[in-house]
């Protein structure tokens, strides 16, 4: 079952940075852009799992700190010529606070 | 055309040859065969070529791949890789595998290469003793590179020196026994031979020339040569690579018509109708192969044919040679020296720079060029060589190549606008200029990348890509020169020209720079950002506001990232002097922490690797407790000051090293700088602090200090060259740090002073840091006041939680 839990505000992250939300199904990157736009998957580059939330973001990709493979924010897609795609996972706004859908969720730690 | 009425095409050997001919196949009658190929390596084809390259570490085996599985899949082709064909039956018109498959044939297709010539030496069969041929071999020789001590290569041709110099890349000492006195006799004559082995020698290859192998000595496994002369070379692994000789052991099973290749006519068809051959494993009017440039000829005239037409027929293209070792320029083509008296030569030498040319003529026309150091008019001998044309007029200039030569070229290098149409750009694959210039207009090309893609030009060897660029630049105008040179895809300003806005026009923030100089993003991008936070951090210390943001991860949290997410540690140890007290703490730490791994860098001093992220500040905490601060071993900015012991306790040291290294690491840390910048102080001139090959070394003597610059121990080895002699340990520091401020104002990011001291040259640096006494002073005291905002130890701010955000995660959910 997927549900809709509450991870923490838009100001916990800074512009064009990321922060991590730890899950059952692993760890997810949650990113914010320049214009306060929020995205989030998983925090696995395709190439070698390096961590994408270390990447430096900039317009809607960051670029994976051990390679530099450049991975698409809303689509967890690695950009030509190289291949390869991490999960997205939905997530909404909601009056400053930052939404993600994920299964079923039984707690909230630190926000 | 129907399925049903395709013809079966099967093709033996899944190499260079073969595949260019389903290329060529494919591009010109996608639909009249169906195709089977089989492969005895287990890989899709690759680019054989650029082992040499996957062997010096200059490439990955994934880089070299020429078409990948998913193309056989797109092409309907069936791939059998891992499995070799054992037998043909003429009769039946069949192949059968080694795994036991039998695939019928209309048209049979062998191409499967060649095998290296081994030597009936005691001693072949021992493990450690490998060919260089394919991709087997090269993990073979990384895997001895990994744990062995000493390499020896038989034969000194292009395959012997490739791989010597590639296992030399992988840290072997390795030694190069040759038959003939000179190297690549074949393709050089004696006197650019020598250059070769003088600039290999001086890059640590030994060579015995003139020097015969009698047999490969070992037990259980190799363990060296003997020579005839009873010389004795020891080895753990023993290359040869003497030359090759055609793969025909199938051919010759079927009763083919063979010599020392598979016998093909003009129209690359077997002495059976229904066989074609191409490739390293024929043999064409007398003459085998063993370079791509007549094979990807073969394969077009063979693609035709197959396909039906009658009227391409195949004609050995003149050859010329190259070797791919990087940083060592070799040419040749045709005839290598005069013949008899009808011939004359002509040869420049400049052996200060280490350049030789030489041009062989007959009656007027170009037979031969031999050129060493300088190559850059290689492509336009081997022009006229091929047009047969008359130099009689400009004889007398053309050694010094064809700027000089030619009257309407301007300029230097290879001039693209005066090249003609039909001049051979690529040869390896035999791309003209105008072939180039064609796909480019017609198809809309941008890039270097996409001429490549659609012409070949520049995808076998590599060796003209800059003139490929040349011409695109050319056609497509300004445009893409200026992009080429621009910082990144979001300016097509270079690094220059943005630093010098930003001071002119005193712009003090990344948004700033990006309004002014109109950027294509507004964000800027992973490649500019850290670039002008740099640039904005080095021209306003007091004002600008660092962005951690624009920061590459390691500078961001002050720690370097590892393979698997941790973090690594290294405190800094100031001049490498430690005491018992820091040890403790170190220890206490690692204890504390449960860190896997404590290890003495390079750098002189120590590493606690394995860290998670969320304990660093918890570990910096207790690191400063006991007094230490950050190495900044992530950072592009102050390295490690590596010192010896010096006259404190040497016997023979002259000054305190130790104490005047310590001094520089004072002075200097925290600054940030273009790239990493590393110092070494040795007091005396046997140098045991490596001073030679720093950004800035100090080396004591008897009378002062001497101060060099500009080395660089990493991936291309420099030596630095001499700044000056002072008297004093206040001069260096004074000396030191206004080269070091220099440095930091005029090189582009990313550029360490290696490569920078050779752009500027050394006359303009010693002038700057040297001659100009109060431009020196000047220069230092910028530097002093910059280190006053620099000098605040990161960790520390952190352990008061400076940025505390990015060591914790923002929720946990189960
Ligand atoms: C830790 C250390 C290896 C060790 O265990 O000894 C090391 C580790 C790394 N080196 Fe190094 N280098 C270390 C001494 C050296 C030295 C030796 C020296 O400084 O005397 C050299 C050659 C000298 C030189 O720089 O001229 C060296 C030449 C390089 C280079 C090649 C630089 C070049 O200009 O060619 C790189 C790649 C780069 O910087 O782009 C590199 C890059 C790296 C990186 C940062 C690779 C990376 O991006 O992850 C490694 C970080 C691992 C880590 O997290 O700790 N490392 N590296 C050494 C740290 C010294 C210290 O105390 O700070
Ligand atoms: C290290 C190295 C560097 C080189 N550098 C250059 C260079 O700079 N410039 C240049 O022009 N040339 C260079 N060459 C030469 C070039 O690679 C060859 O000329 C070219 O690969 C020949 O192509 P081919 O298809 O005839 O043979 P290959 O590429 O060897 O292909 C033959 C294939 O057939 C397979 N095969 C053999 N028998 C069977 C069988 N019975 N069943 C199925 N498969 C079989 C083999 O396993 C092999 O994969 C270099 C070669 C090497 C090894
Ligand atoms: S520490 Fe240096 S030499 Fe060793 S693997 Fe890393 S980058 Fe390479
Ligand atoms: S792990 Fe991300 S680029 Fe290699």
């Amino acid at each position: 079952m997927l549900d809709w839990i509450k991870v923490g505000t838009l100001s916990d992250i800074p512009r064009l940075g990321a922060r991590t939300v730890e899950t059952a199904q692993g760890q997810v990157a949650v990113f914010r852009t320049s214009g306060d736009e929020v995205f989030a998957i998983f925090n696995r580059c395709p190439h070698k799992g390096g961590p994408l939330s270390e990447g430096i973001v900039s317009g809607k990709v960051v670029v994976c700190p051990l390679h530099s493979w450049t991975i698409d924010l809303a689509t967890g897609e690695a950009t030509a010529p190289d291949e390869g795609c991490t999960r997205p996972v939905p997530v909404k706004l909601v009056e400053g606070e930052i939404w993600l859908e994920l299964k079923a969720g039984l707690k909230v730690a630190h926000g | 055309m129907n399925a049903a009425l395709r013809q079966k095409l099967v093709v033996i050997g899944n190499g260079m040859a073969g595949m260019r001919t389903v290329e060529e196949l494919l591009a010109i009658a996608p639909a009249r065969f169906d195709i089977t190929v089989f492969g005895a390596e287990p890989h899709p084809n690759y680019n054989r070529i650029m082992l040499s390259s996957v062997l010096a570490g200059e490439k990955e085996v994934d880089d070299i791949i020429i078409n990948p599985r998913v193309w056989y899949a797109e092409n309907g082709i069936a791939l059998h890789t891992g499995d070799p064909v054992v037998a043909i039956d003429r009769a039946a018109k069949t192949v059968t595998s080694l795994s036991g498959l039998v695939v019928p044939y209309d048209r049979l297709l062998l191409a499967t290469g060649s095998k290296p010539l081994m030597p009936p030496l005691p001693g072949l069969e021992l493990p450690g003793v490998v060919a260089f041929r394919d991709i087997a071999d090269v993990e073979k020789m990384l895997a001895a590179a990994e744990q062995k001590q000493r390499a020896v290569v038989i034969g000194g041709g292009l395959l012997g020196l490739e791989a010597a110099w590639g296992l030399r890349r992988r840290g072997m000492p390795v030694a190069l026994v040759h038959l003939m006195p000179t190297l690549m006799e074949r393709q050089l004559d004696v006197e650019a031979g020598h250059l070769l082995q003088k600039d290999l020698t001086e890059r640590g290859l030994h060579f015995f020339t003139g020097a015969q192998t009698e047999e490969i000595m070992g037990l259980d496994r190799a363990e060296g040569l003997k020579l005839t002369d009873g010389r004795e070379v020891p080895a753990d692994l023993v290359v040869v690579a003497i030359g090759i000789r055609p793969n025909i052991d199938l051919a010759k099973g079927a009763g083919l018509d063979i010599n020392r290749g598979i016998e093909v006519g003009d129209d690359m068809c077997c002495s059976d109708p229904a066989i074609y051959a191409v490739g390293e494993c024929v043999e064409h009017r007398g003459q085998v192969f063993g370079l791509v440039a007549p094979i990807w000829e073969q394969a077009k005239v063979c693609a035709s044919r197959l396909a039906g037409r009658d009227d391409a027929n195949y004609q050995t293209p003149p050859l010329s040679t190259r070797l791919k070792i990087t940083g060592i320029d070799v040419f040749s083509v045709g005839q290598l020296t005069a013949v008899d008296e009808g011939d004359e030569e002509l040869i420049y030498r400049d052996s200060a720079k280490g350049i030789y040319k030489k041009l062989v003529l007959r009656a007027d026309k170009v037979v031969g060029a031999v050129m060493y150091g300088d190559v850059a008019d290689g492509a336009w001998y081997f022009q006229m060589l091929r047009e047969k044309a008359d130099v009689a007029a400009m004889r007398d200039r053309m050694i010094f190549g064809q700027a000089y030569a030619d009257v309407s070229a301007k300029g230097k290098g290879v001039d693209v606008a005066a090249m003609s149409d039909d001049t051979q750009v690529c040869g390896c694959n035999g791309v003209s200029k105008g072939t180039i210039v064609k796909a480019i207009c017609e198809k809309g090309l941008t890039s270097l990348d996409e001429v490549k893609a659609h012409t070949k030009a520049g995808s076998s060897c590599g060796q003209c890509s800059a003139v490929v660029q040349a011409i695109l630049s050319h056609v497509t105008g300004e445009a893409v020169e200026a992009k080429a040179a621009g910082m990144c895809g979001c300016t097509d300003l270079p690094h220059d020209e943005v630093r010098r806005v930003i001071v002119a026009q005193e712009l003090k923030s990344m948004t700033a720079v990006r309004k002014a100089l109109a950027w294509r993003t507004p964000d800027g991008c992973a490649k500019c950002r850290p670039a002008l936070n740099y640039y904005l951090l080095c021209a306003w210390p007091a004002e600008y506001v660092d962005d951690s943001q624009s920061r590459f991860i390691n500078e961001r949290v002050h720690a370097n990232i590892q393979k698997d997410g941790t973090y690594s540690v290294v405190p800094r140890m100031w001049g490498g002097v430690t005491t018992p007290a820091e040890l403790r703490a170190i220890a206490d730490v690692a204890d504390k922490f449960q860190i896997p791994t404590v290890k003495v860098t390079g750098g002189q001093r120590i590493d606690l690797l394995g860290v998670r992220k969320d304990q660093l500040p918890a570990v910096w905490a207790d690191l400063n407790k006991a007094g230490m601060v950050s190495g900044h071993a992530y950072a592009k900015g102050l390295r490690t000051v590596k010192t010896c012991v010096g006259s404190e306790w040497c016997r023979f040291g002259t000054q305190d090293s130790t104490g005047l290294g310590i001094k520089l690491e004072k002075l200097m840390w925290g600054t940030w700088t273009p790239h990493k910048f590393k110092l070494a102080v040795s007091g005396c001139p046997r140098n045991c602090a490596e001073a030679t090959i720093k950004d800035l070394g100090v080396i004591c003597v008897e009378a002062g200090y001497d101060l060099v610059v500009g080395g660089n121990g990493g991936i291309e080895l420099r030596g630095t060259d001499p700044l000056c002699r002072v008297a004093s340990e206040d001069e260096v520091l004074e000396y030191a740090g206004a080269f070091l401020q220099i440095y930091r104002e005029e090189a582009r990011y990313l550029e360490r002073t290696a490569p920078w001291v050779e752009r500027v040259g050394m006359d303009y640096i010693k002038k700057r840091v040297v001659g100009d006494e109060a431009g020196r002073r000047a220069a230092f005291s910028r530097f002093v006041y910059s280190q006053k905002y620099a000098q605040i130890d990161p960790w520390a701010e952190r352990v008061l939680g400076v940025e505390a955000y990015e060591f914790q995660s923002l929720a946990e959910v189960e």
